[in-house]
């Protein structure tokens, strides 16, 4: 948005050895990472990975601990202000004033860019429609559906039409229409040379949306890449998923172990990750084991975050 | 063309306040007026008939001394109350500081603004008892514009300082010790029914150093012009030193909250 004609040399976004401290707990262990204008970035993880508090980092409302972290080739610590003018944010909790009209939400917050009144009235028109609320510009946010909420916590955040736009979880909690939507219209930013950060816990989502993305697990990063590298470089091509009758999985399990590049047994299903499940699944029934489903499907980035991250709950 | 900032942070509240006037005015009139009927006619005739109290009040009528003083218990209430849940909603329940935050406005830039709504909102309910004290004989006077201008300032010193309290507040119960050991006492004993005198010793100091009794001396004092011109610097210093004050607060508590 206005800035397609800039010369893409400089990361709009770094971080080296980047922590943050909440008194005695480091949420932030020291990552580094670099987010090239233009790119669509994410950031995943289970609960408590530290993604939240690196996006208020980049957000520049939150102080960096230690480490250095430059937006634009500036300083958080002493241009916040200017960094934020260039940023749009839609934070995980919708933060929208309830007693307000839609519309009116979109031009007070235009208003503390210091954009002019009427530029904000004509800005607010055209960002309802991008966001499909125009009909509700005059109804009062709070009576709104979740997916409409964040539709227009996402107008809201480009009224100042940022270079970069930061979503924490923009998705979470939605229907999947709404998902669906919010994804289209996030695209469509993204052409437009928006450069977009998001965090979310959605392993389709960080493929449909990210160009890049980081895998963060108890405040480091432990991967990095495209969906499809990071897939090729911790998963197979593909996935078999056997299911045996209850209670058997882990004695029919000790005749596949061989199989495959790797196995994992859980309760209900062993999953053998082979580059060719096809033909795993032959030597299985050559062996006479019938499962009583057999599923080969590819390798999703939901596999790599469970290897990388763990299968035990976090809360 | 620029607006300062702390102007388009009031506008917010302004575009919310244009929709929902009419309750807020109205609301306004009712509560001095219950006040001026049941204390300065019901009270009054008690204390009008006795000469002792009578003198006591420097020969005035009950209602003529009570009246002036409900500009600055007003501008307290409401004051005070605009910085309690309104603004813990803003940090917690709605986030509307934590937007503002997130945009090129500085934590100054914020409590600014919310000054000048806090004056806005203050201004709104005092005037409407002035407009009351406009239409009562005793009190009906040119005092009433410094004294409206005074009461003013009171209640900002009740919202920068309770206002700096609540940015501290992870819930609303704080605000039932705001009401119970701070509002309801300094309504009850801060000068606004009788005269400071009358408390027992230990309880004086006390109103010396609250910031009602002396929007209180002020308001009163203008009204009914007994008020000398050391005493109004007097006031106004100690009012404009609780201002300064909380508003330092408010900057120091709304940075630590926002950017954690």
């Amino acid at each position: 948005m206005g800035q397609q004609y800039r010369v893409a040399v400089l990361p709009i976004v770094s971080a080296r050895g980047l922590t943050k401290k909440f008194d005695d707990f480091e949420a932030v262990r020291g990552i580094d990472f670099e987010i090239a204008r233009g790119e669509a970035f994410g950031f995943l993880g289970p609960n408590g990975a530290g993604k939240s508090s690196t996006m208020r980092m980049i957000g520049c409302v939150s102080p960096v601990t230690s480490g250095t972290l430059r937006l634009f080739d500036l300083d958080p610590a002493t241009s916040g202000k200017e960094i934020r003018a260039r940023m749009g944010v839609v934070p995980q909790q919708d933060n929208l004033d309830s007693e307000l009209t839609v519309f009116d939400n979109l031009v007070v917050y235009g208003r503390y860019f210091d954009i002019p009144r009427a530029e904000c009235k004509s800005r607010a028109r055209e960002l309802l429609d991008f966001v499909q609320l125009s009909d509700r510009a005059d109804s009062r946010v709070e009576p709104l559906s979740g997916g409409m909420k964040r539709r227009l916590t996402i107008a809201r955040s480009l009224i100042n039409q940022p270079e970069l736009l930061l979503l924490d979880e923009p998705t979470t909690g939605l229907d999947p229409q709404a998902r669906h939507i919010l994804w289209d219209r996030l695209y469509r930013l993204k052409q437009q040379g928006v450069t977009l950060v998001l965090t979310t816990h959605y392993m389709d989502e960080a493929e449909q949306l990210c160009d890049r993305l980081v895998v963060m697990d108890g405040g480091r990063i432990v991967a990095e890449g495209s969906p499809r590298e990071l897939i090729a470089q911790h998963s197979t091509r593909e996935v078999l998923e056997l299911r045996f009758p209850a209670g058997t999985n882990a004695e029919r399990a000790r005749s596949v172990t061989d199989l495959g590049e790797r196995h994992e047994i859980l309760p209900d299903r062993i999953l053998v990750y082979a580059d060719d499940g096809e033909s795993v699944l032959h030597e299985v029934h050559a062996r006479g084991l019938s499962p009583e489903s057999a599923l080969v499907r590819r390798s999703t980035l939901e596999d790599v975050f469970l290897r990388l991250t763990g299968r035990s709950l976090v809360d | 063309m620029t607006t300062p900032p702390a102007v388009r942070v009031w506008e917010s509240h302004m575009t919310l306040l244009k929709r929902i006037w009419k309750t807020n005015l109205t609301l306004g009139f009712v509560q001095p007026i219950l006040f001026l009927l049941g204390m300065g006619l019901g009270v009054g005739s008690l204390v009008d008939a006795r000469t002792a109290s009578s003198d006591a009040l420097g020969g005035m009528g009950y209602l003529a001394f009570l009246a002036p003083a409900l500009l600055a218990t007003t501008a307290m209430l409401v004051g005070s109350f605009e910085s309690t849940y309104p603004v813990l909603a803003g940090f917690k329940w709605e986030g509307t500081f934590d937007s503002m935050a997130a945009t090129s406005l500085t934590t100054r830039q914020i409590v600014a603004g919310q000054l000048l709504w806090w004056a806005t909102r203050v201004s709104l309910a005092v005037v409407g008892v002035t407009v009351v004290l406009v239409v009562v004989p005793d009190t009906r006077s040119w005092g009433l514009v410094p004294a409206t201008l005074s009461a003013v300032l009171c209640g900002l010193s009740f919202s920068t300082t309770v206002g700096a309290y609540a940015a501290t507040r992870e819930y609303d119960q704080s605000f039932n010790y705001v009401q119970r050991f701070v509002v309801t006492p300094l309504f009850l004993f801060g000068g606004a029914f009788y005269p400071i005198e009358a408390l027992p010793g230990i309880l004086k100091p006390i109103a010396w150093v609250t910031p009602l009794w002396h929007g209180v001396e002020l308001t009163r004092g203008f009204v009914l012009e007994t008020i000398g011109f050391f005493a109004v610097l007097g006031h106004l210093a100690v009012l404009f030193a609780y201002i300064t004050l909380g508003l330092y607060l408010c900057d120091r508590y709304f940075a630590r909250r926002l950017y954690r």
